[in-house]
């Protein structure tokens, strides 16, 4: 990728007008599909992603189950409209390997043990694309997954951070993304420090990927008190003073 | 096996951060316009280049198009039906591609014909002959070896109409990239997994490396984690192991020629 124009202004501010360690706006709301086991609504900066938990449930096809654990399944789908050419609704490869890192990203921090011959099914849908879907779609799975009451280790957290005028920022945006020189969204258990998700497309030096791990690390810890406050808001009602991080 | 490589040791007596033998082949169908065959232990992958014309990406349309794909033939094991490419397969091509893509080997700026209309089109399909393990390295070096030892046809613009002078030159390469890739068991990290390592991995990591050791692409897979200390630990061995494989890569590429 090489980039074309300046993404950052003299005074440090982002095409958004973020800074370099600010995130988009996040809000998640628990419980917005009834029909669901567990869901989540995800506004991540312009990214809106619904997600609904099915299980554990019996599974179809039955030769899928496995006695001695559950298994997880997770569809990542991208809906016709919420691109800005319409997208075949059709699985591309991307949403097929998406949906497959997104499973691996989530599945260390289930029980599955707990539930034999079951299926926790994650659909994911995306309704309008902003740049960091995956990322959004496995904060909102987690959080789904949690309201469904999914015996779990950990949330997992996830945030992108990346190379935009040869510095390193958290959260990259659609523009920064398409326009910028390196992306790497991760996904993280905050508690038990564990990396579930890790990519990078773009160029990044050995100083450069270390800061790059360490900010979006830095994100995925902010990203976490969203999703704590957003299932402590259904459960108590109250919206707990958000924890400050540095 | 866990005990074995907690142990610092392997199966086949490999020490962890070793590689299978790799034994190569280049230009070994004539009728692509790059080739080669890769043997990774006995994982045998082989990389067929196509060049064509035809209309630019969209949004890309100052730039030539390049398209990895790969497919897991049924010979490659005993598991394998034919069929559509299934979730693996598809991770596969694409973690390639972006390894090739990213680090901007070939300059797909310099391979347009008319801006916007025509552009070159590169087409690098691998076929996975058989599965021993990280197919993701032994698929890339394949793709890589292919793609810098062929020769691209010259095509011209005659009144608005591509025609192939006959010609051939060399693609317009820029780096050699390299992937790297590990399977996390235990605390331990595996430099090129076997197939049974992979079958008792707890998570895999492929990090891609270009000529500057920079990093240009990194895959996490498998359903398990990776701490921070052992992916900065990746980090640096797949830089190391890289520039020492990449200088191989060269000499090879220079005599393929």
């Amino acid at each position: 990728m090489t980039q074309t124009r300046n993404l950052i202004d003299e005074t440090g501010k982002r095409t958004d007008g973020r800074t370099a360690k600010e995130l988009r706006n996040v809000q998640i709301k628990v419980g917005v599909v009834k029909n669901a086991d567990g869901s989540a609504l995800i506004e991540f900066g312009k990214n809106k992603i619904v997600v609904g938990v099915y299980g554990p449930r019996e599974v179809h096809p039955k030769h899928m189950a496995q006695t001695d654990r559950g298994i997880l399944r997770c569809r990542y789908h991208m809906s016709p409209f919420s691109t800005d050419t319409r997208k075949n609704p059709a699985p591309s490869r991307r949403e097929v390997e998406i949906s497959k890192v997104i499973r691996e990203a989530l599945e260390p921090s289930l029980i599955l043990e707990d539930y034999p011959r079951a299926t926790i099914d994650v659909y994911i849908e995306v309704l309008q694309a902003d740049g960091g879907s995956r990322c959004a779609g496995i904060t909102a799975a987690s959080v789904a997954l949690a309201d469904a009451g999914i015996n779990m280790r950990d949330m997992v957290s996830a945030c992108a951070a990346g190379k935009v005028d040869d510095k390193i920022v958290l959260d990259i945006n659609d523009t920064e993304d398409k326009e910028g020189g390196a992306d790497m969204p991760v996904a993280f258990m905050p508690n038990l420090k564990r990396i579930t998700l890790l990519q990078l497309d773009g160029i990044l030096d050995s100083d450069q990927f270390n800061t790059c791990l360490d900010e979006a690390i830095y994100g995925c810890n902010m990203v976490y008190e969203i999703q704590r406050s957003s299932l402590m808001q259904k459960y108590f009602g109250n919206e707990p003073e958000l924890k400050n991080i540095s | 096996m866990r005990e074995l490589i907690g142990g610092g040791r392997r199966l086949d007596g490999r020490s962890l951060d070793e590689n299978r033998l790799l034994d190569i082949d280049i230009n070994v169908i004539q009728k692509a316009n790059g080739s080669a065959w890769v043997k990774l232990g006995n994982t045998e992958v082989i990389a067929g280049v196509k060049v064509e014309t035809g209309e630019p990406f969209e949004g890309l349309e100052d730039k030539g198009a390049l398209i990895v794909s790969a497919e897991v033939l049924p010979t490659a094991s005993p598991h394998v039906e034919p069929g559509p490419p299934d979730e693996e397969t598809i991770e596969l091509a694409r973690v390639v591609d972006r390894g090739i893509r990213e680090s901007e080997m070939l300059a797909l700026d310099k391979l347009v014909l008319i801006p916007g209309k025509i552009v070159y089109t590169v087409f690098v399909d691998c076929s996975i002959l058989n599965m021993d393990g990280n197919l993701f390295d032994a698929t890339s070096y394949a793709v890589v070896l292919a793609l810098s030892t062929s020769k691209f046809p010259i095509f011209e613009i005659k009144n608005d109409k591509v025609s192939d002078t006959g010609k051939v030159q060399d693609p317009p390469i820029g780096t050699v990239p390299i992937s790297t890739t590990f399977a996390r068991i235990g605390d331990s990290l595996l430099l090129d997994p076997s197939m049974e390592e992979e079958a008792c991995m707890d998570a895999r990591i492929t990090i891609t490396t270009n000529s500057n050791g920079e990093y240009t692409a990194i895959q996490k897979g498998s359903n398990g984690f990776l701490t921070i200390e052992q992916i900065k630990e990746a980090a640096k061995i797949a830089q190391s192991k890289g520039a020492e494989l990449r200088q191989k890569f060269i000499g090879l590429i220079s005599n393929g020629k």
